[in-house]
């Protein structure tokens, strides 16, 4: 066990992945972003070198090349960069490799990882602060991850590109310093199992990517306050451990659902509509949840702490519901 | 054209080909226009352009791939497809390549080397691409062939994946099917189009530094001689390459209904284009590519008018049994519906 920032369990998941496979093949290496540590991700670029493909400024067209690699026998991993500029490989990322396997009830497979930052990181302003995992949610077909702690982001890098499917891998900026413990020993994170990150017997926090940090901070000062919450990060959206969530808000009969994509047919909002509809019975108080409001992302600090999902909106919506 | 054209023995199985492929477009249409819920949305048949299909296939290896496009059903037999499981995954049947699950537009045939169908404007080109990258990573000598039509170049998905397969010297052909080429231009000439900037479409392609080719896409020799060439030299390593393959649009593919003028194609128009409904003659006359193997291999003496008629005469058959084949094959149960959404 070690304590390691995010950025760096992500960067050993990834050579991991790389040793040990060698149909795997990087599209990209650009994972840390500009503000990139050197001193992690200068080891995967040079002892990975000859499986690293540096593509032209074309999301469209690289995405495509990682598709039909993918359909043929490699394994690629695309580094995109911010999660916006995925959009402009929408046709070949929601309408190529997510048909394949359905397309040919089950004779091909395509197993690429298509890798992004996502979400606000701080004057990121109107296009590089987008949260896709919502609308790629609304994809079937694609599996999608969205880890919040250092020993998630290295287990599922492996289990993404293990898998036989198309996989959208969403990490968040703000996540990329944010320390915790790694077995580095360890295996996969296996997709679609959740975890309950802090037990707690009043209310439910389920949380993903980003906002499981800012949950375990308002559990922090919950539990202050008297009010003893539970946090539990699916860790993948597709497949969702909807087992899990149900358990936790059976025990606790109260939920607070927080995501940092917009609350119009967001993350937040399908998890909520699946407790209404599945776990009704538990609920001792009405649904929250803490999410964006539906508005692009402004620049100034000012403007976009307004709009962004915080511990403090978490604790004010556990408030509520436990009055 | 310097390259030796195929043997006469591998013409007739072009010929065969050919009209097997027109044959099956014919039941086709006959299909959809017959009955309301077998093809219930609009569709593509590949009649025209069976020389050029048949004649690029000519040159690929078991181990290759293809990809196709929304007119994918010539092409599909052009590499080798049996009639009965396309005419079954056009109209929807378990026993067609997906099982039904593609439809008209995405007849997939894993076992050919053709992994996936986009019915999306320049869809395939990507993959294609991305195929010719896993190849090259692989160290095969694989090839990665990929038809699509004129309109793909107004795309920017077809820009993007040309430079990236230029920059990185891929085993990729691309074969643009240019089928909007009036019969006289078909040799020269430029493509004025009010929808398309430049006027030679293999200019874009040469300027992204990839060997381009303009062929007689009516022409199955002149395609089958060109493509053997390029296929081999895309084995070498010397790929990228771009073709245009200049076709004359058949008349009776007008919007997105085909129509089978004065019904199935009659040999006897072959022989005396001036038999057949007015609209038809000067493409049977200029630009058929079935009429014109067909006539030159009858005028060179390598077949008789009855050698021809008798191929004609299986592949109607064959196609005939292919449709009842595919009519009398189970539908899939409603539920499987959810079957395979995820390996």
């Amino acid at each position: 066990m070690r304590q390691m920032t995010y950025s760096e369990a992500m960067a050993i998941g990834i050579q991991e992945a790389l040793a040990e496979d060698e149909r795997v093949v990087l599209m990209g290496a650009g994972f840390g972003g500009l503000r990139g540590d050197p001193a992690v991700w200068s080891p995967l670029r040079e002892n990975f070198r000859d499986r690293i493909t540096n593509p032209p400024i074309a999301e469209l067209g690289y995405c495509g090349i990682a598709v039909g690699a993918a359909l043929t026998g490699l394994r690629p991993i695309v580094a995109i960069g911010t999660g916006s500029f995925s959009f402009e490989a929408f046709p070949q990322i929601a309408n190529e490799a997510p048909q394949a396997h359905y397309g040919t009830r089950g004779q091909v497979t395509c197993p690429v990882v298509f890798h992004m930052r996502a979400g606000i990181r701080g004057a990121g302003a109107l296009q590089h602060s987008i949260a896709p995992q919502a609308m790629y949610w609304n994809t079937p077909g694609l599996e999608i991850c969205v880890p919040g702690s250092p020993a998630d982001v290295r287990g599922l890098i492996k289990a993404a590109v293990r898998s036989d499917n198309p996989t959208i891998f969403i990490d968040h900026e703000r996540l990329h310093p944010v320390v915790g413990d790694v077995d580095e020993s360890g295996g996969d994170v296996p997709l679609g199992v959740a975890d309950v990150k802090r037990e707690g017997s009043d209310v439910t926090i389920v949380a993903t990517s980003i906002m499981v940090p800012r949950a375990l901070e308002a559990a922090a000062t919950l539990a202050d306050q008297g009010t003893d919450a539970e946090v539990v990060d699916p860790r993948t959206l597709v497949p969702l451990d909807k087992d899990a969530i149900l358990r936790s808000v059976a025990k606790t009969g109260r939920v607070v659902v927080a995501d940092e994509t917009q609350r119009s047919c967001g993350v937040a909002s399908e998890i909520a509509a699946t407790i209404a509809e599945e776990g009704f019975e538990s609920l001792r108080a009405p649904i929250r949840r803490v999410a964006i409001p539906n508005v692009p992302i402004p620049y100034h600090q000012a403007e976009e702490d307004y709009i962004t999902p915080t511990a403090g909106r978490i604790v004010e919506a556990v408030q509520e519901i436990c009055r | 054209m310097t390259t030796a054209g195929p043997a006469v023995d591998t013409l007739k199985d072009a010929l065969h080909r050919m009209m097997l492929i027109r044959r099956v477009e014919e039941q086709v249409i006959d299909l959809a226009t017959s009955f309301d819920d077998l093809i219930r949305g609009h569709y593509h048949v590949y009649i025209g352009q069976e020389a050029t299909g048949v004649g690029a296939c000519m040159a690929l290896g078991p181990d290759d791939y293809m990809f196709t496009t929304h007119r994918n059903h010539g092409h599909v037999i052009a590499r080798g497809g049996e009639p009965g499981p396309v005419i079954a995954e056009i109209i929807g049947r378990t026993t067609g390549y997906n099982m039904g699950r593609g439809g008209t537009f995405h007849v997939i045939a894993k076992h050919l080397g053709v992994l996936q169908t986009s019915a999306v404007v320049a869809g395939g080109v990507p993959m294609a691409a991305g195929a010719a990258f896993s190849i090259k990573r692989r160290g095969t000598d694989q090839v990665s062939l990929v038809f699509f039509g004129d309109g793909v170049l107004e795309e920017g998905a077809f820009h993007e994946a040309l430079n990236m397969s230029s920059l990185w010297n891929l085993p990729l052909i691309m074969m643009c099917e240019n089928n909007s080429v009036h019969p006289e231009g078909r040799r020269q000439g430029e493509q004025p189009s009010s929808s398309f900037a430049a006027t030679q479409l293999a200019d874009v392609a040469r300027a992204m530094n990839v060997e381009t080719h303009v062929v007689d896409g009516g022409d199955a020799r002149e395609v089958a001689a060109l493509l053997t060439g390029l296929v081999g030299r895309t084995r070498e390593g010397e790929g990228p390459f771009f073709i245009e393959s200049r076709l004359t649009r058949w008349p009776g593919n007008r919007g997105q209904f085909p129509e089978l003028i004065g019904g199935p194609h009659q040999m006897a128009w072959t022989w005396d284009p001036g038999t057949a409904d007015e609209r038809l003659q000067d493409w049977l006359a200029n630009a058929d590519p079935v009429s014109l193997l067909c006539r030159s291999l009858v005028e060179e003496g390598a077949m008789t008018r009855a050698e021809v008629e008798e191929i004609d005469a299986t592949a109607r058959q064959e196609a005939e049994e292919a449709r009842e084949f595919a009519l009398s094959s189970p539908i899939p149960s409603p539920e499987s519906a959810m079957d395979h959404i995820f390996a």
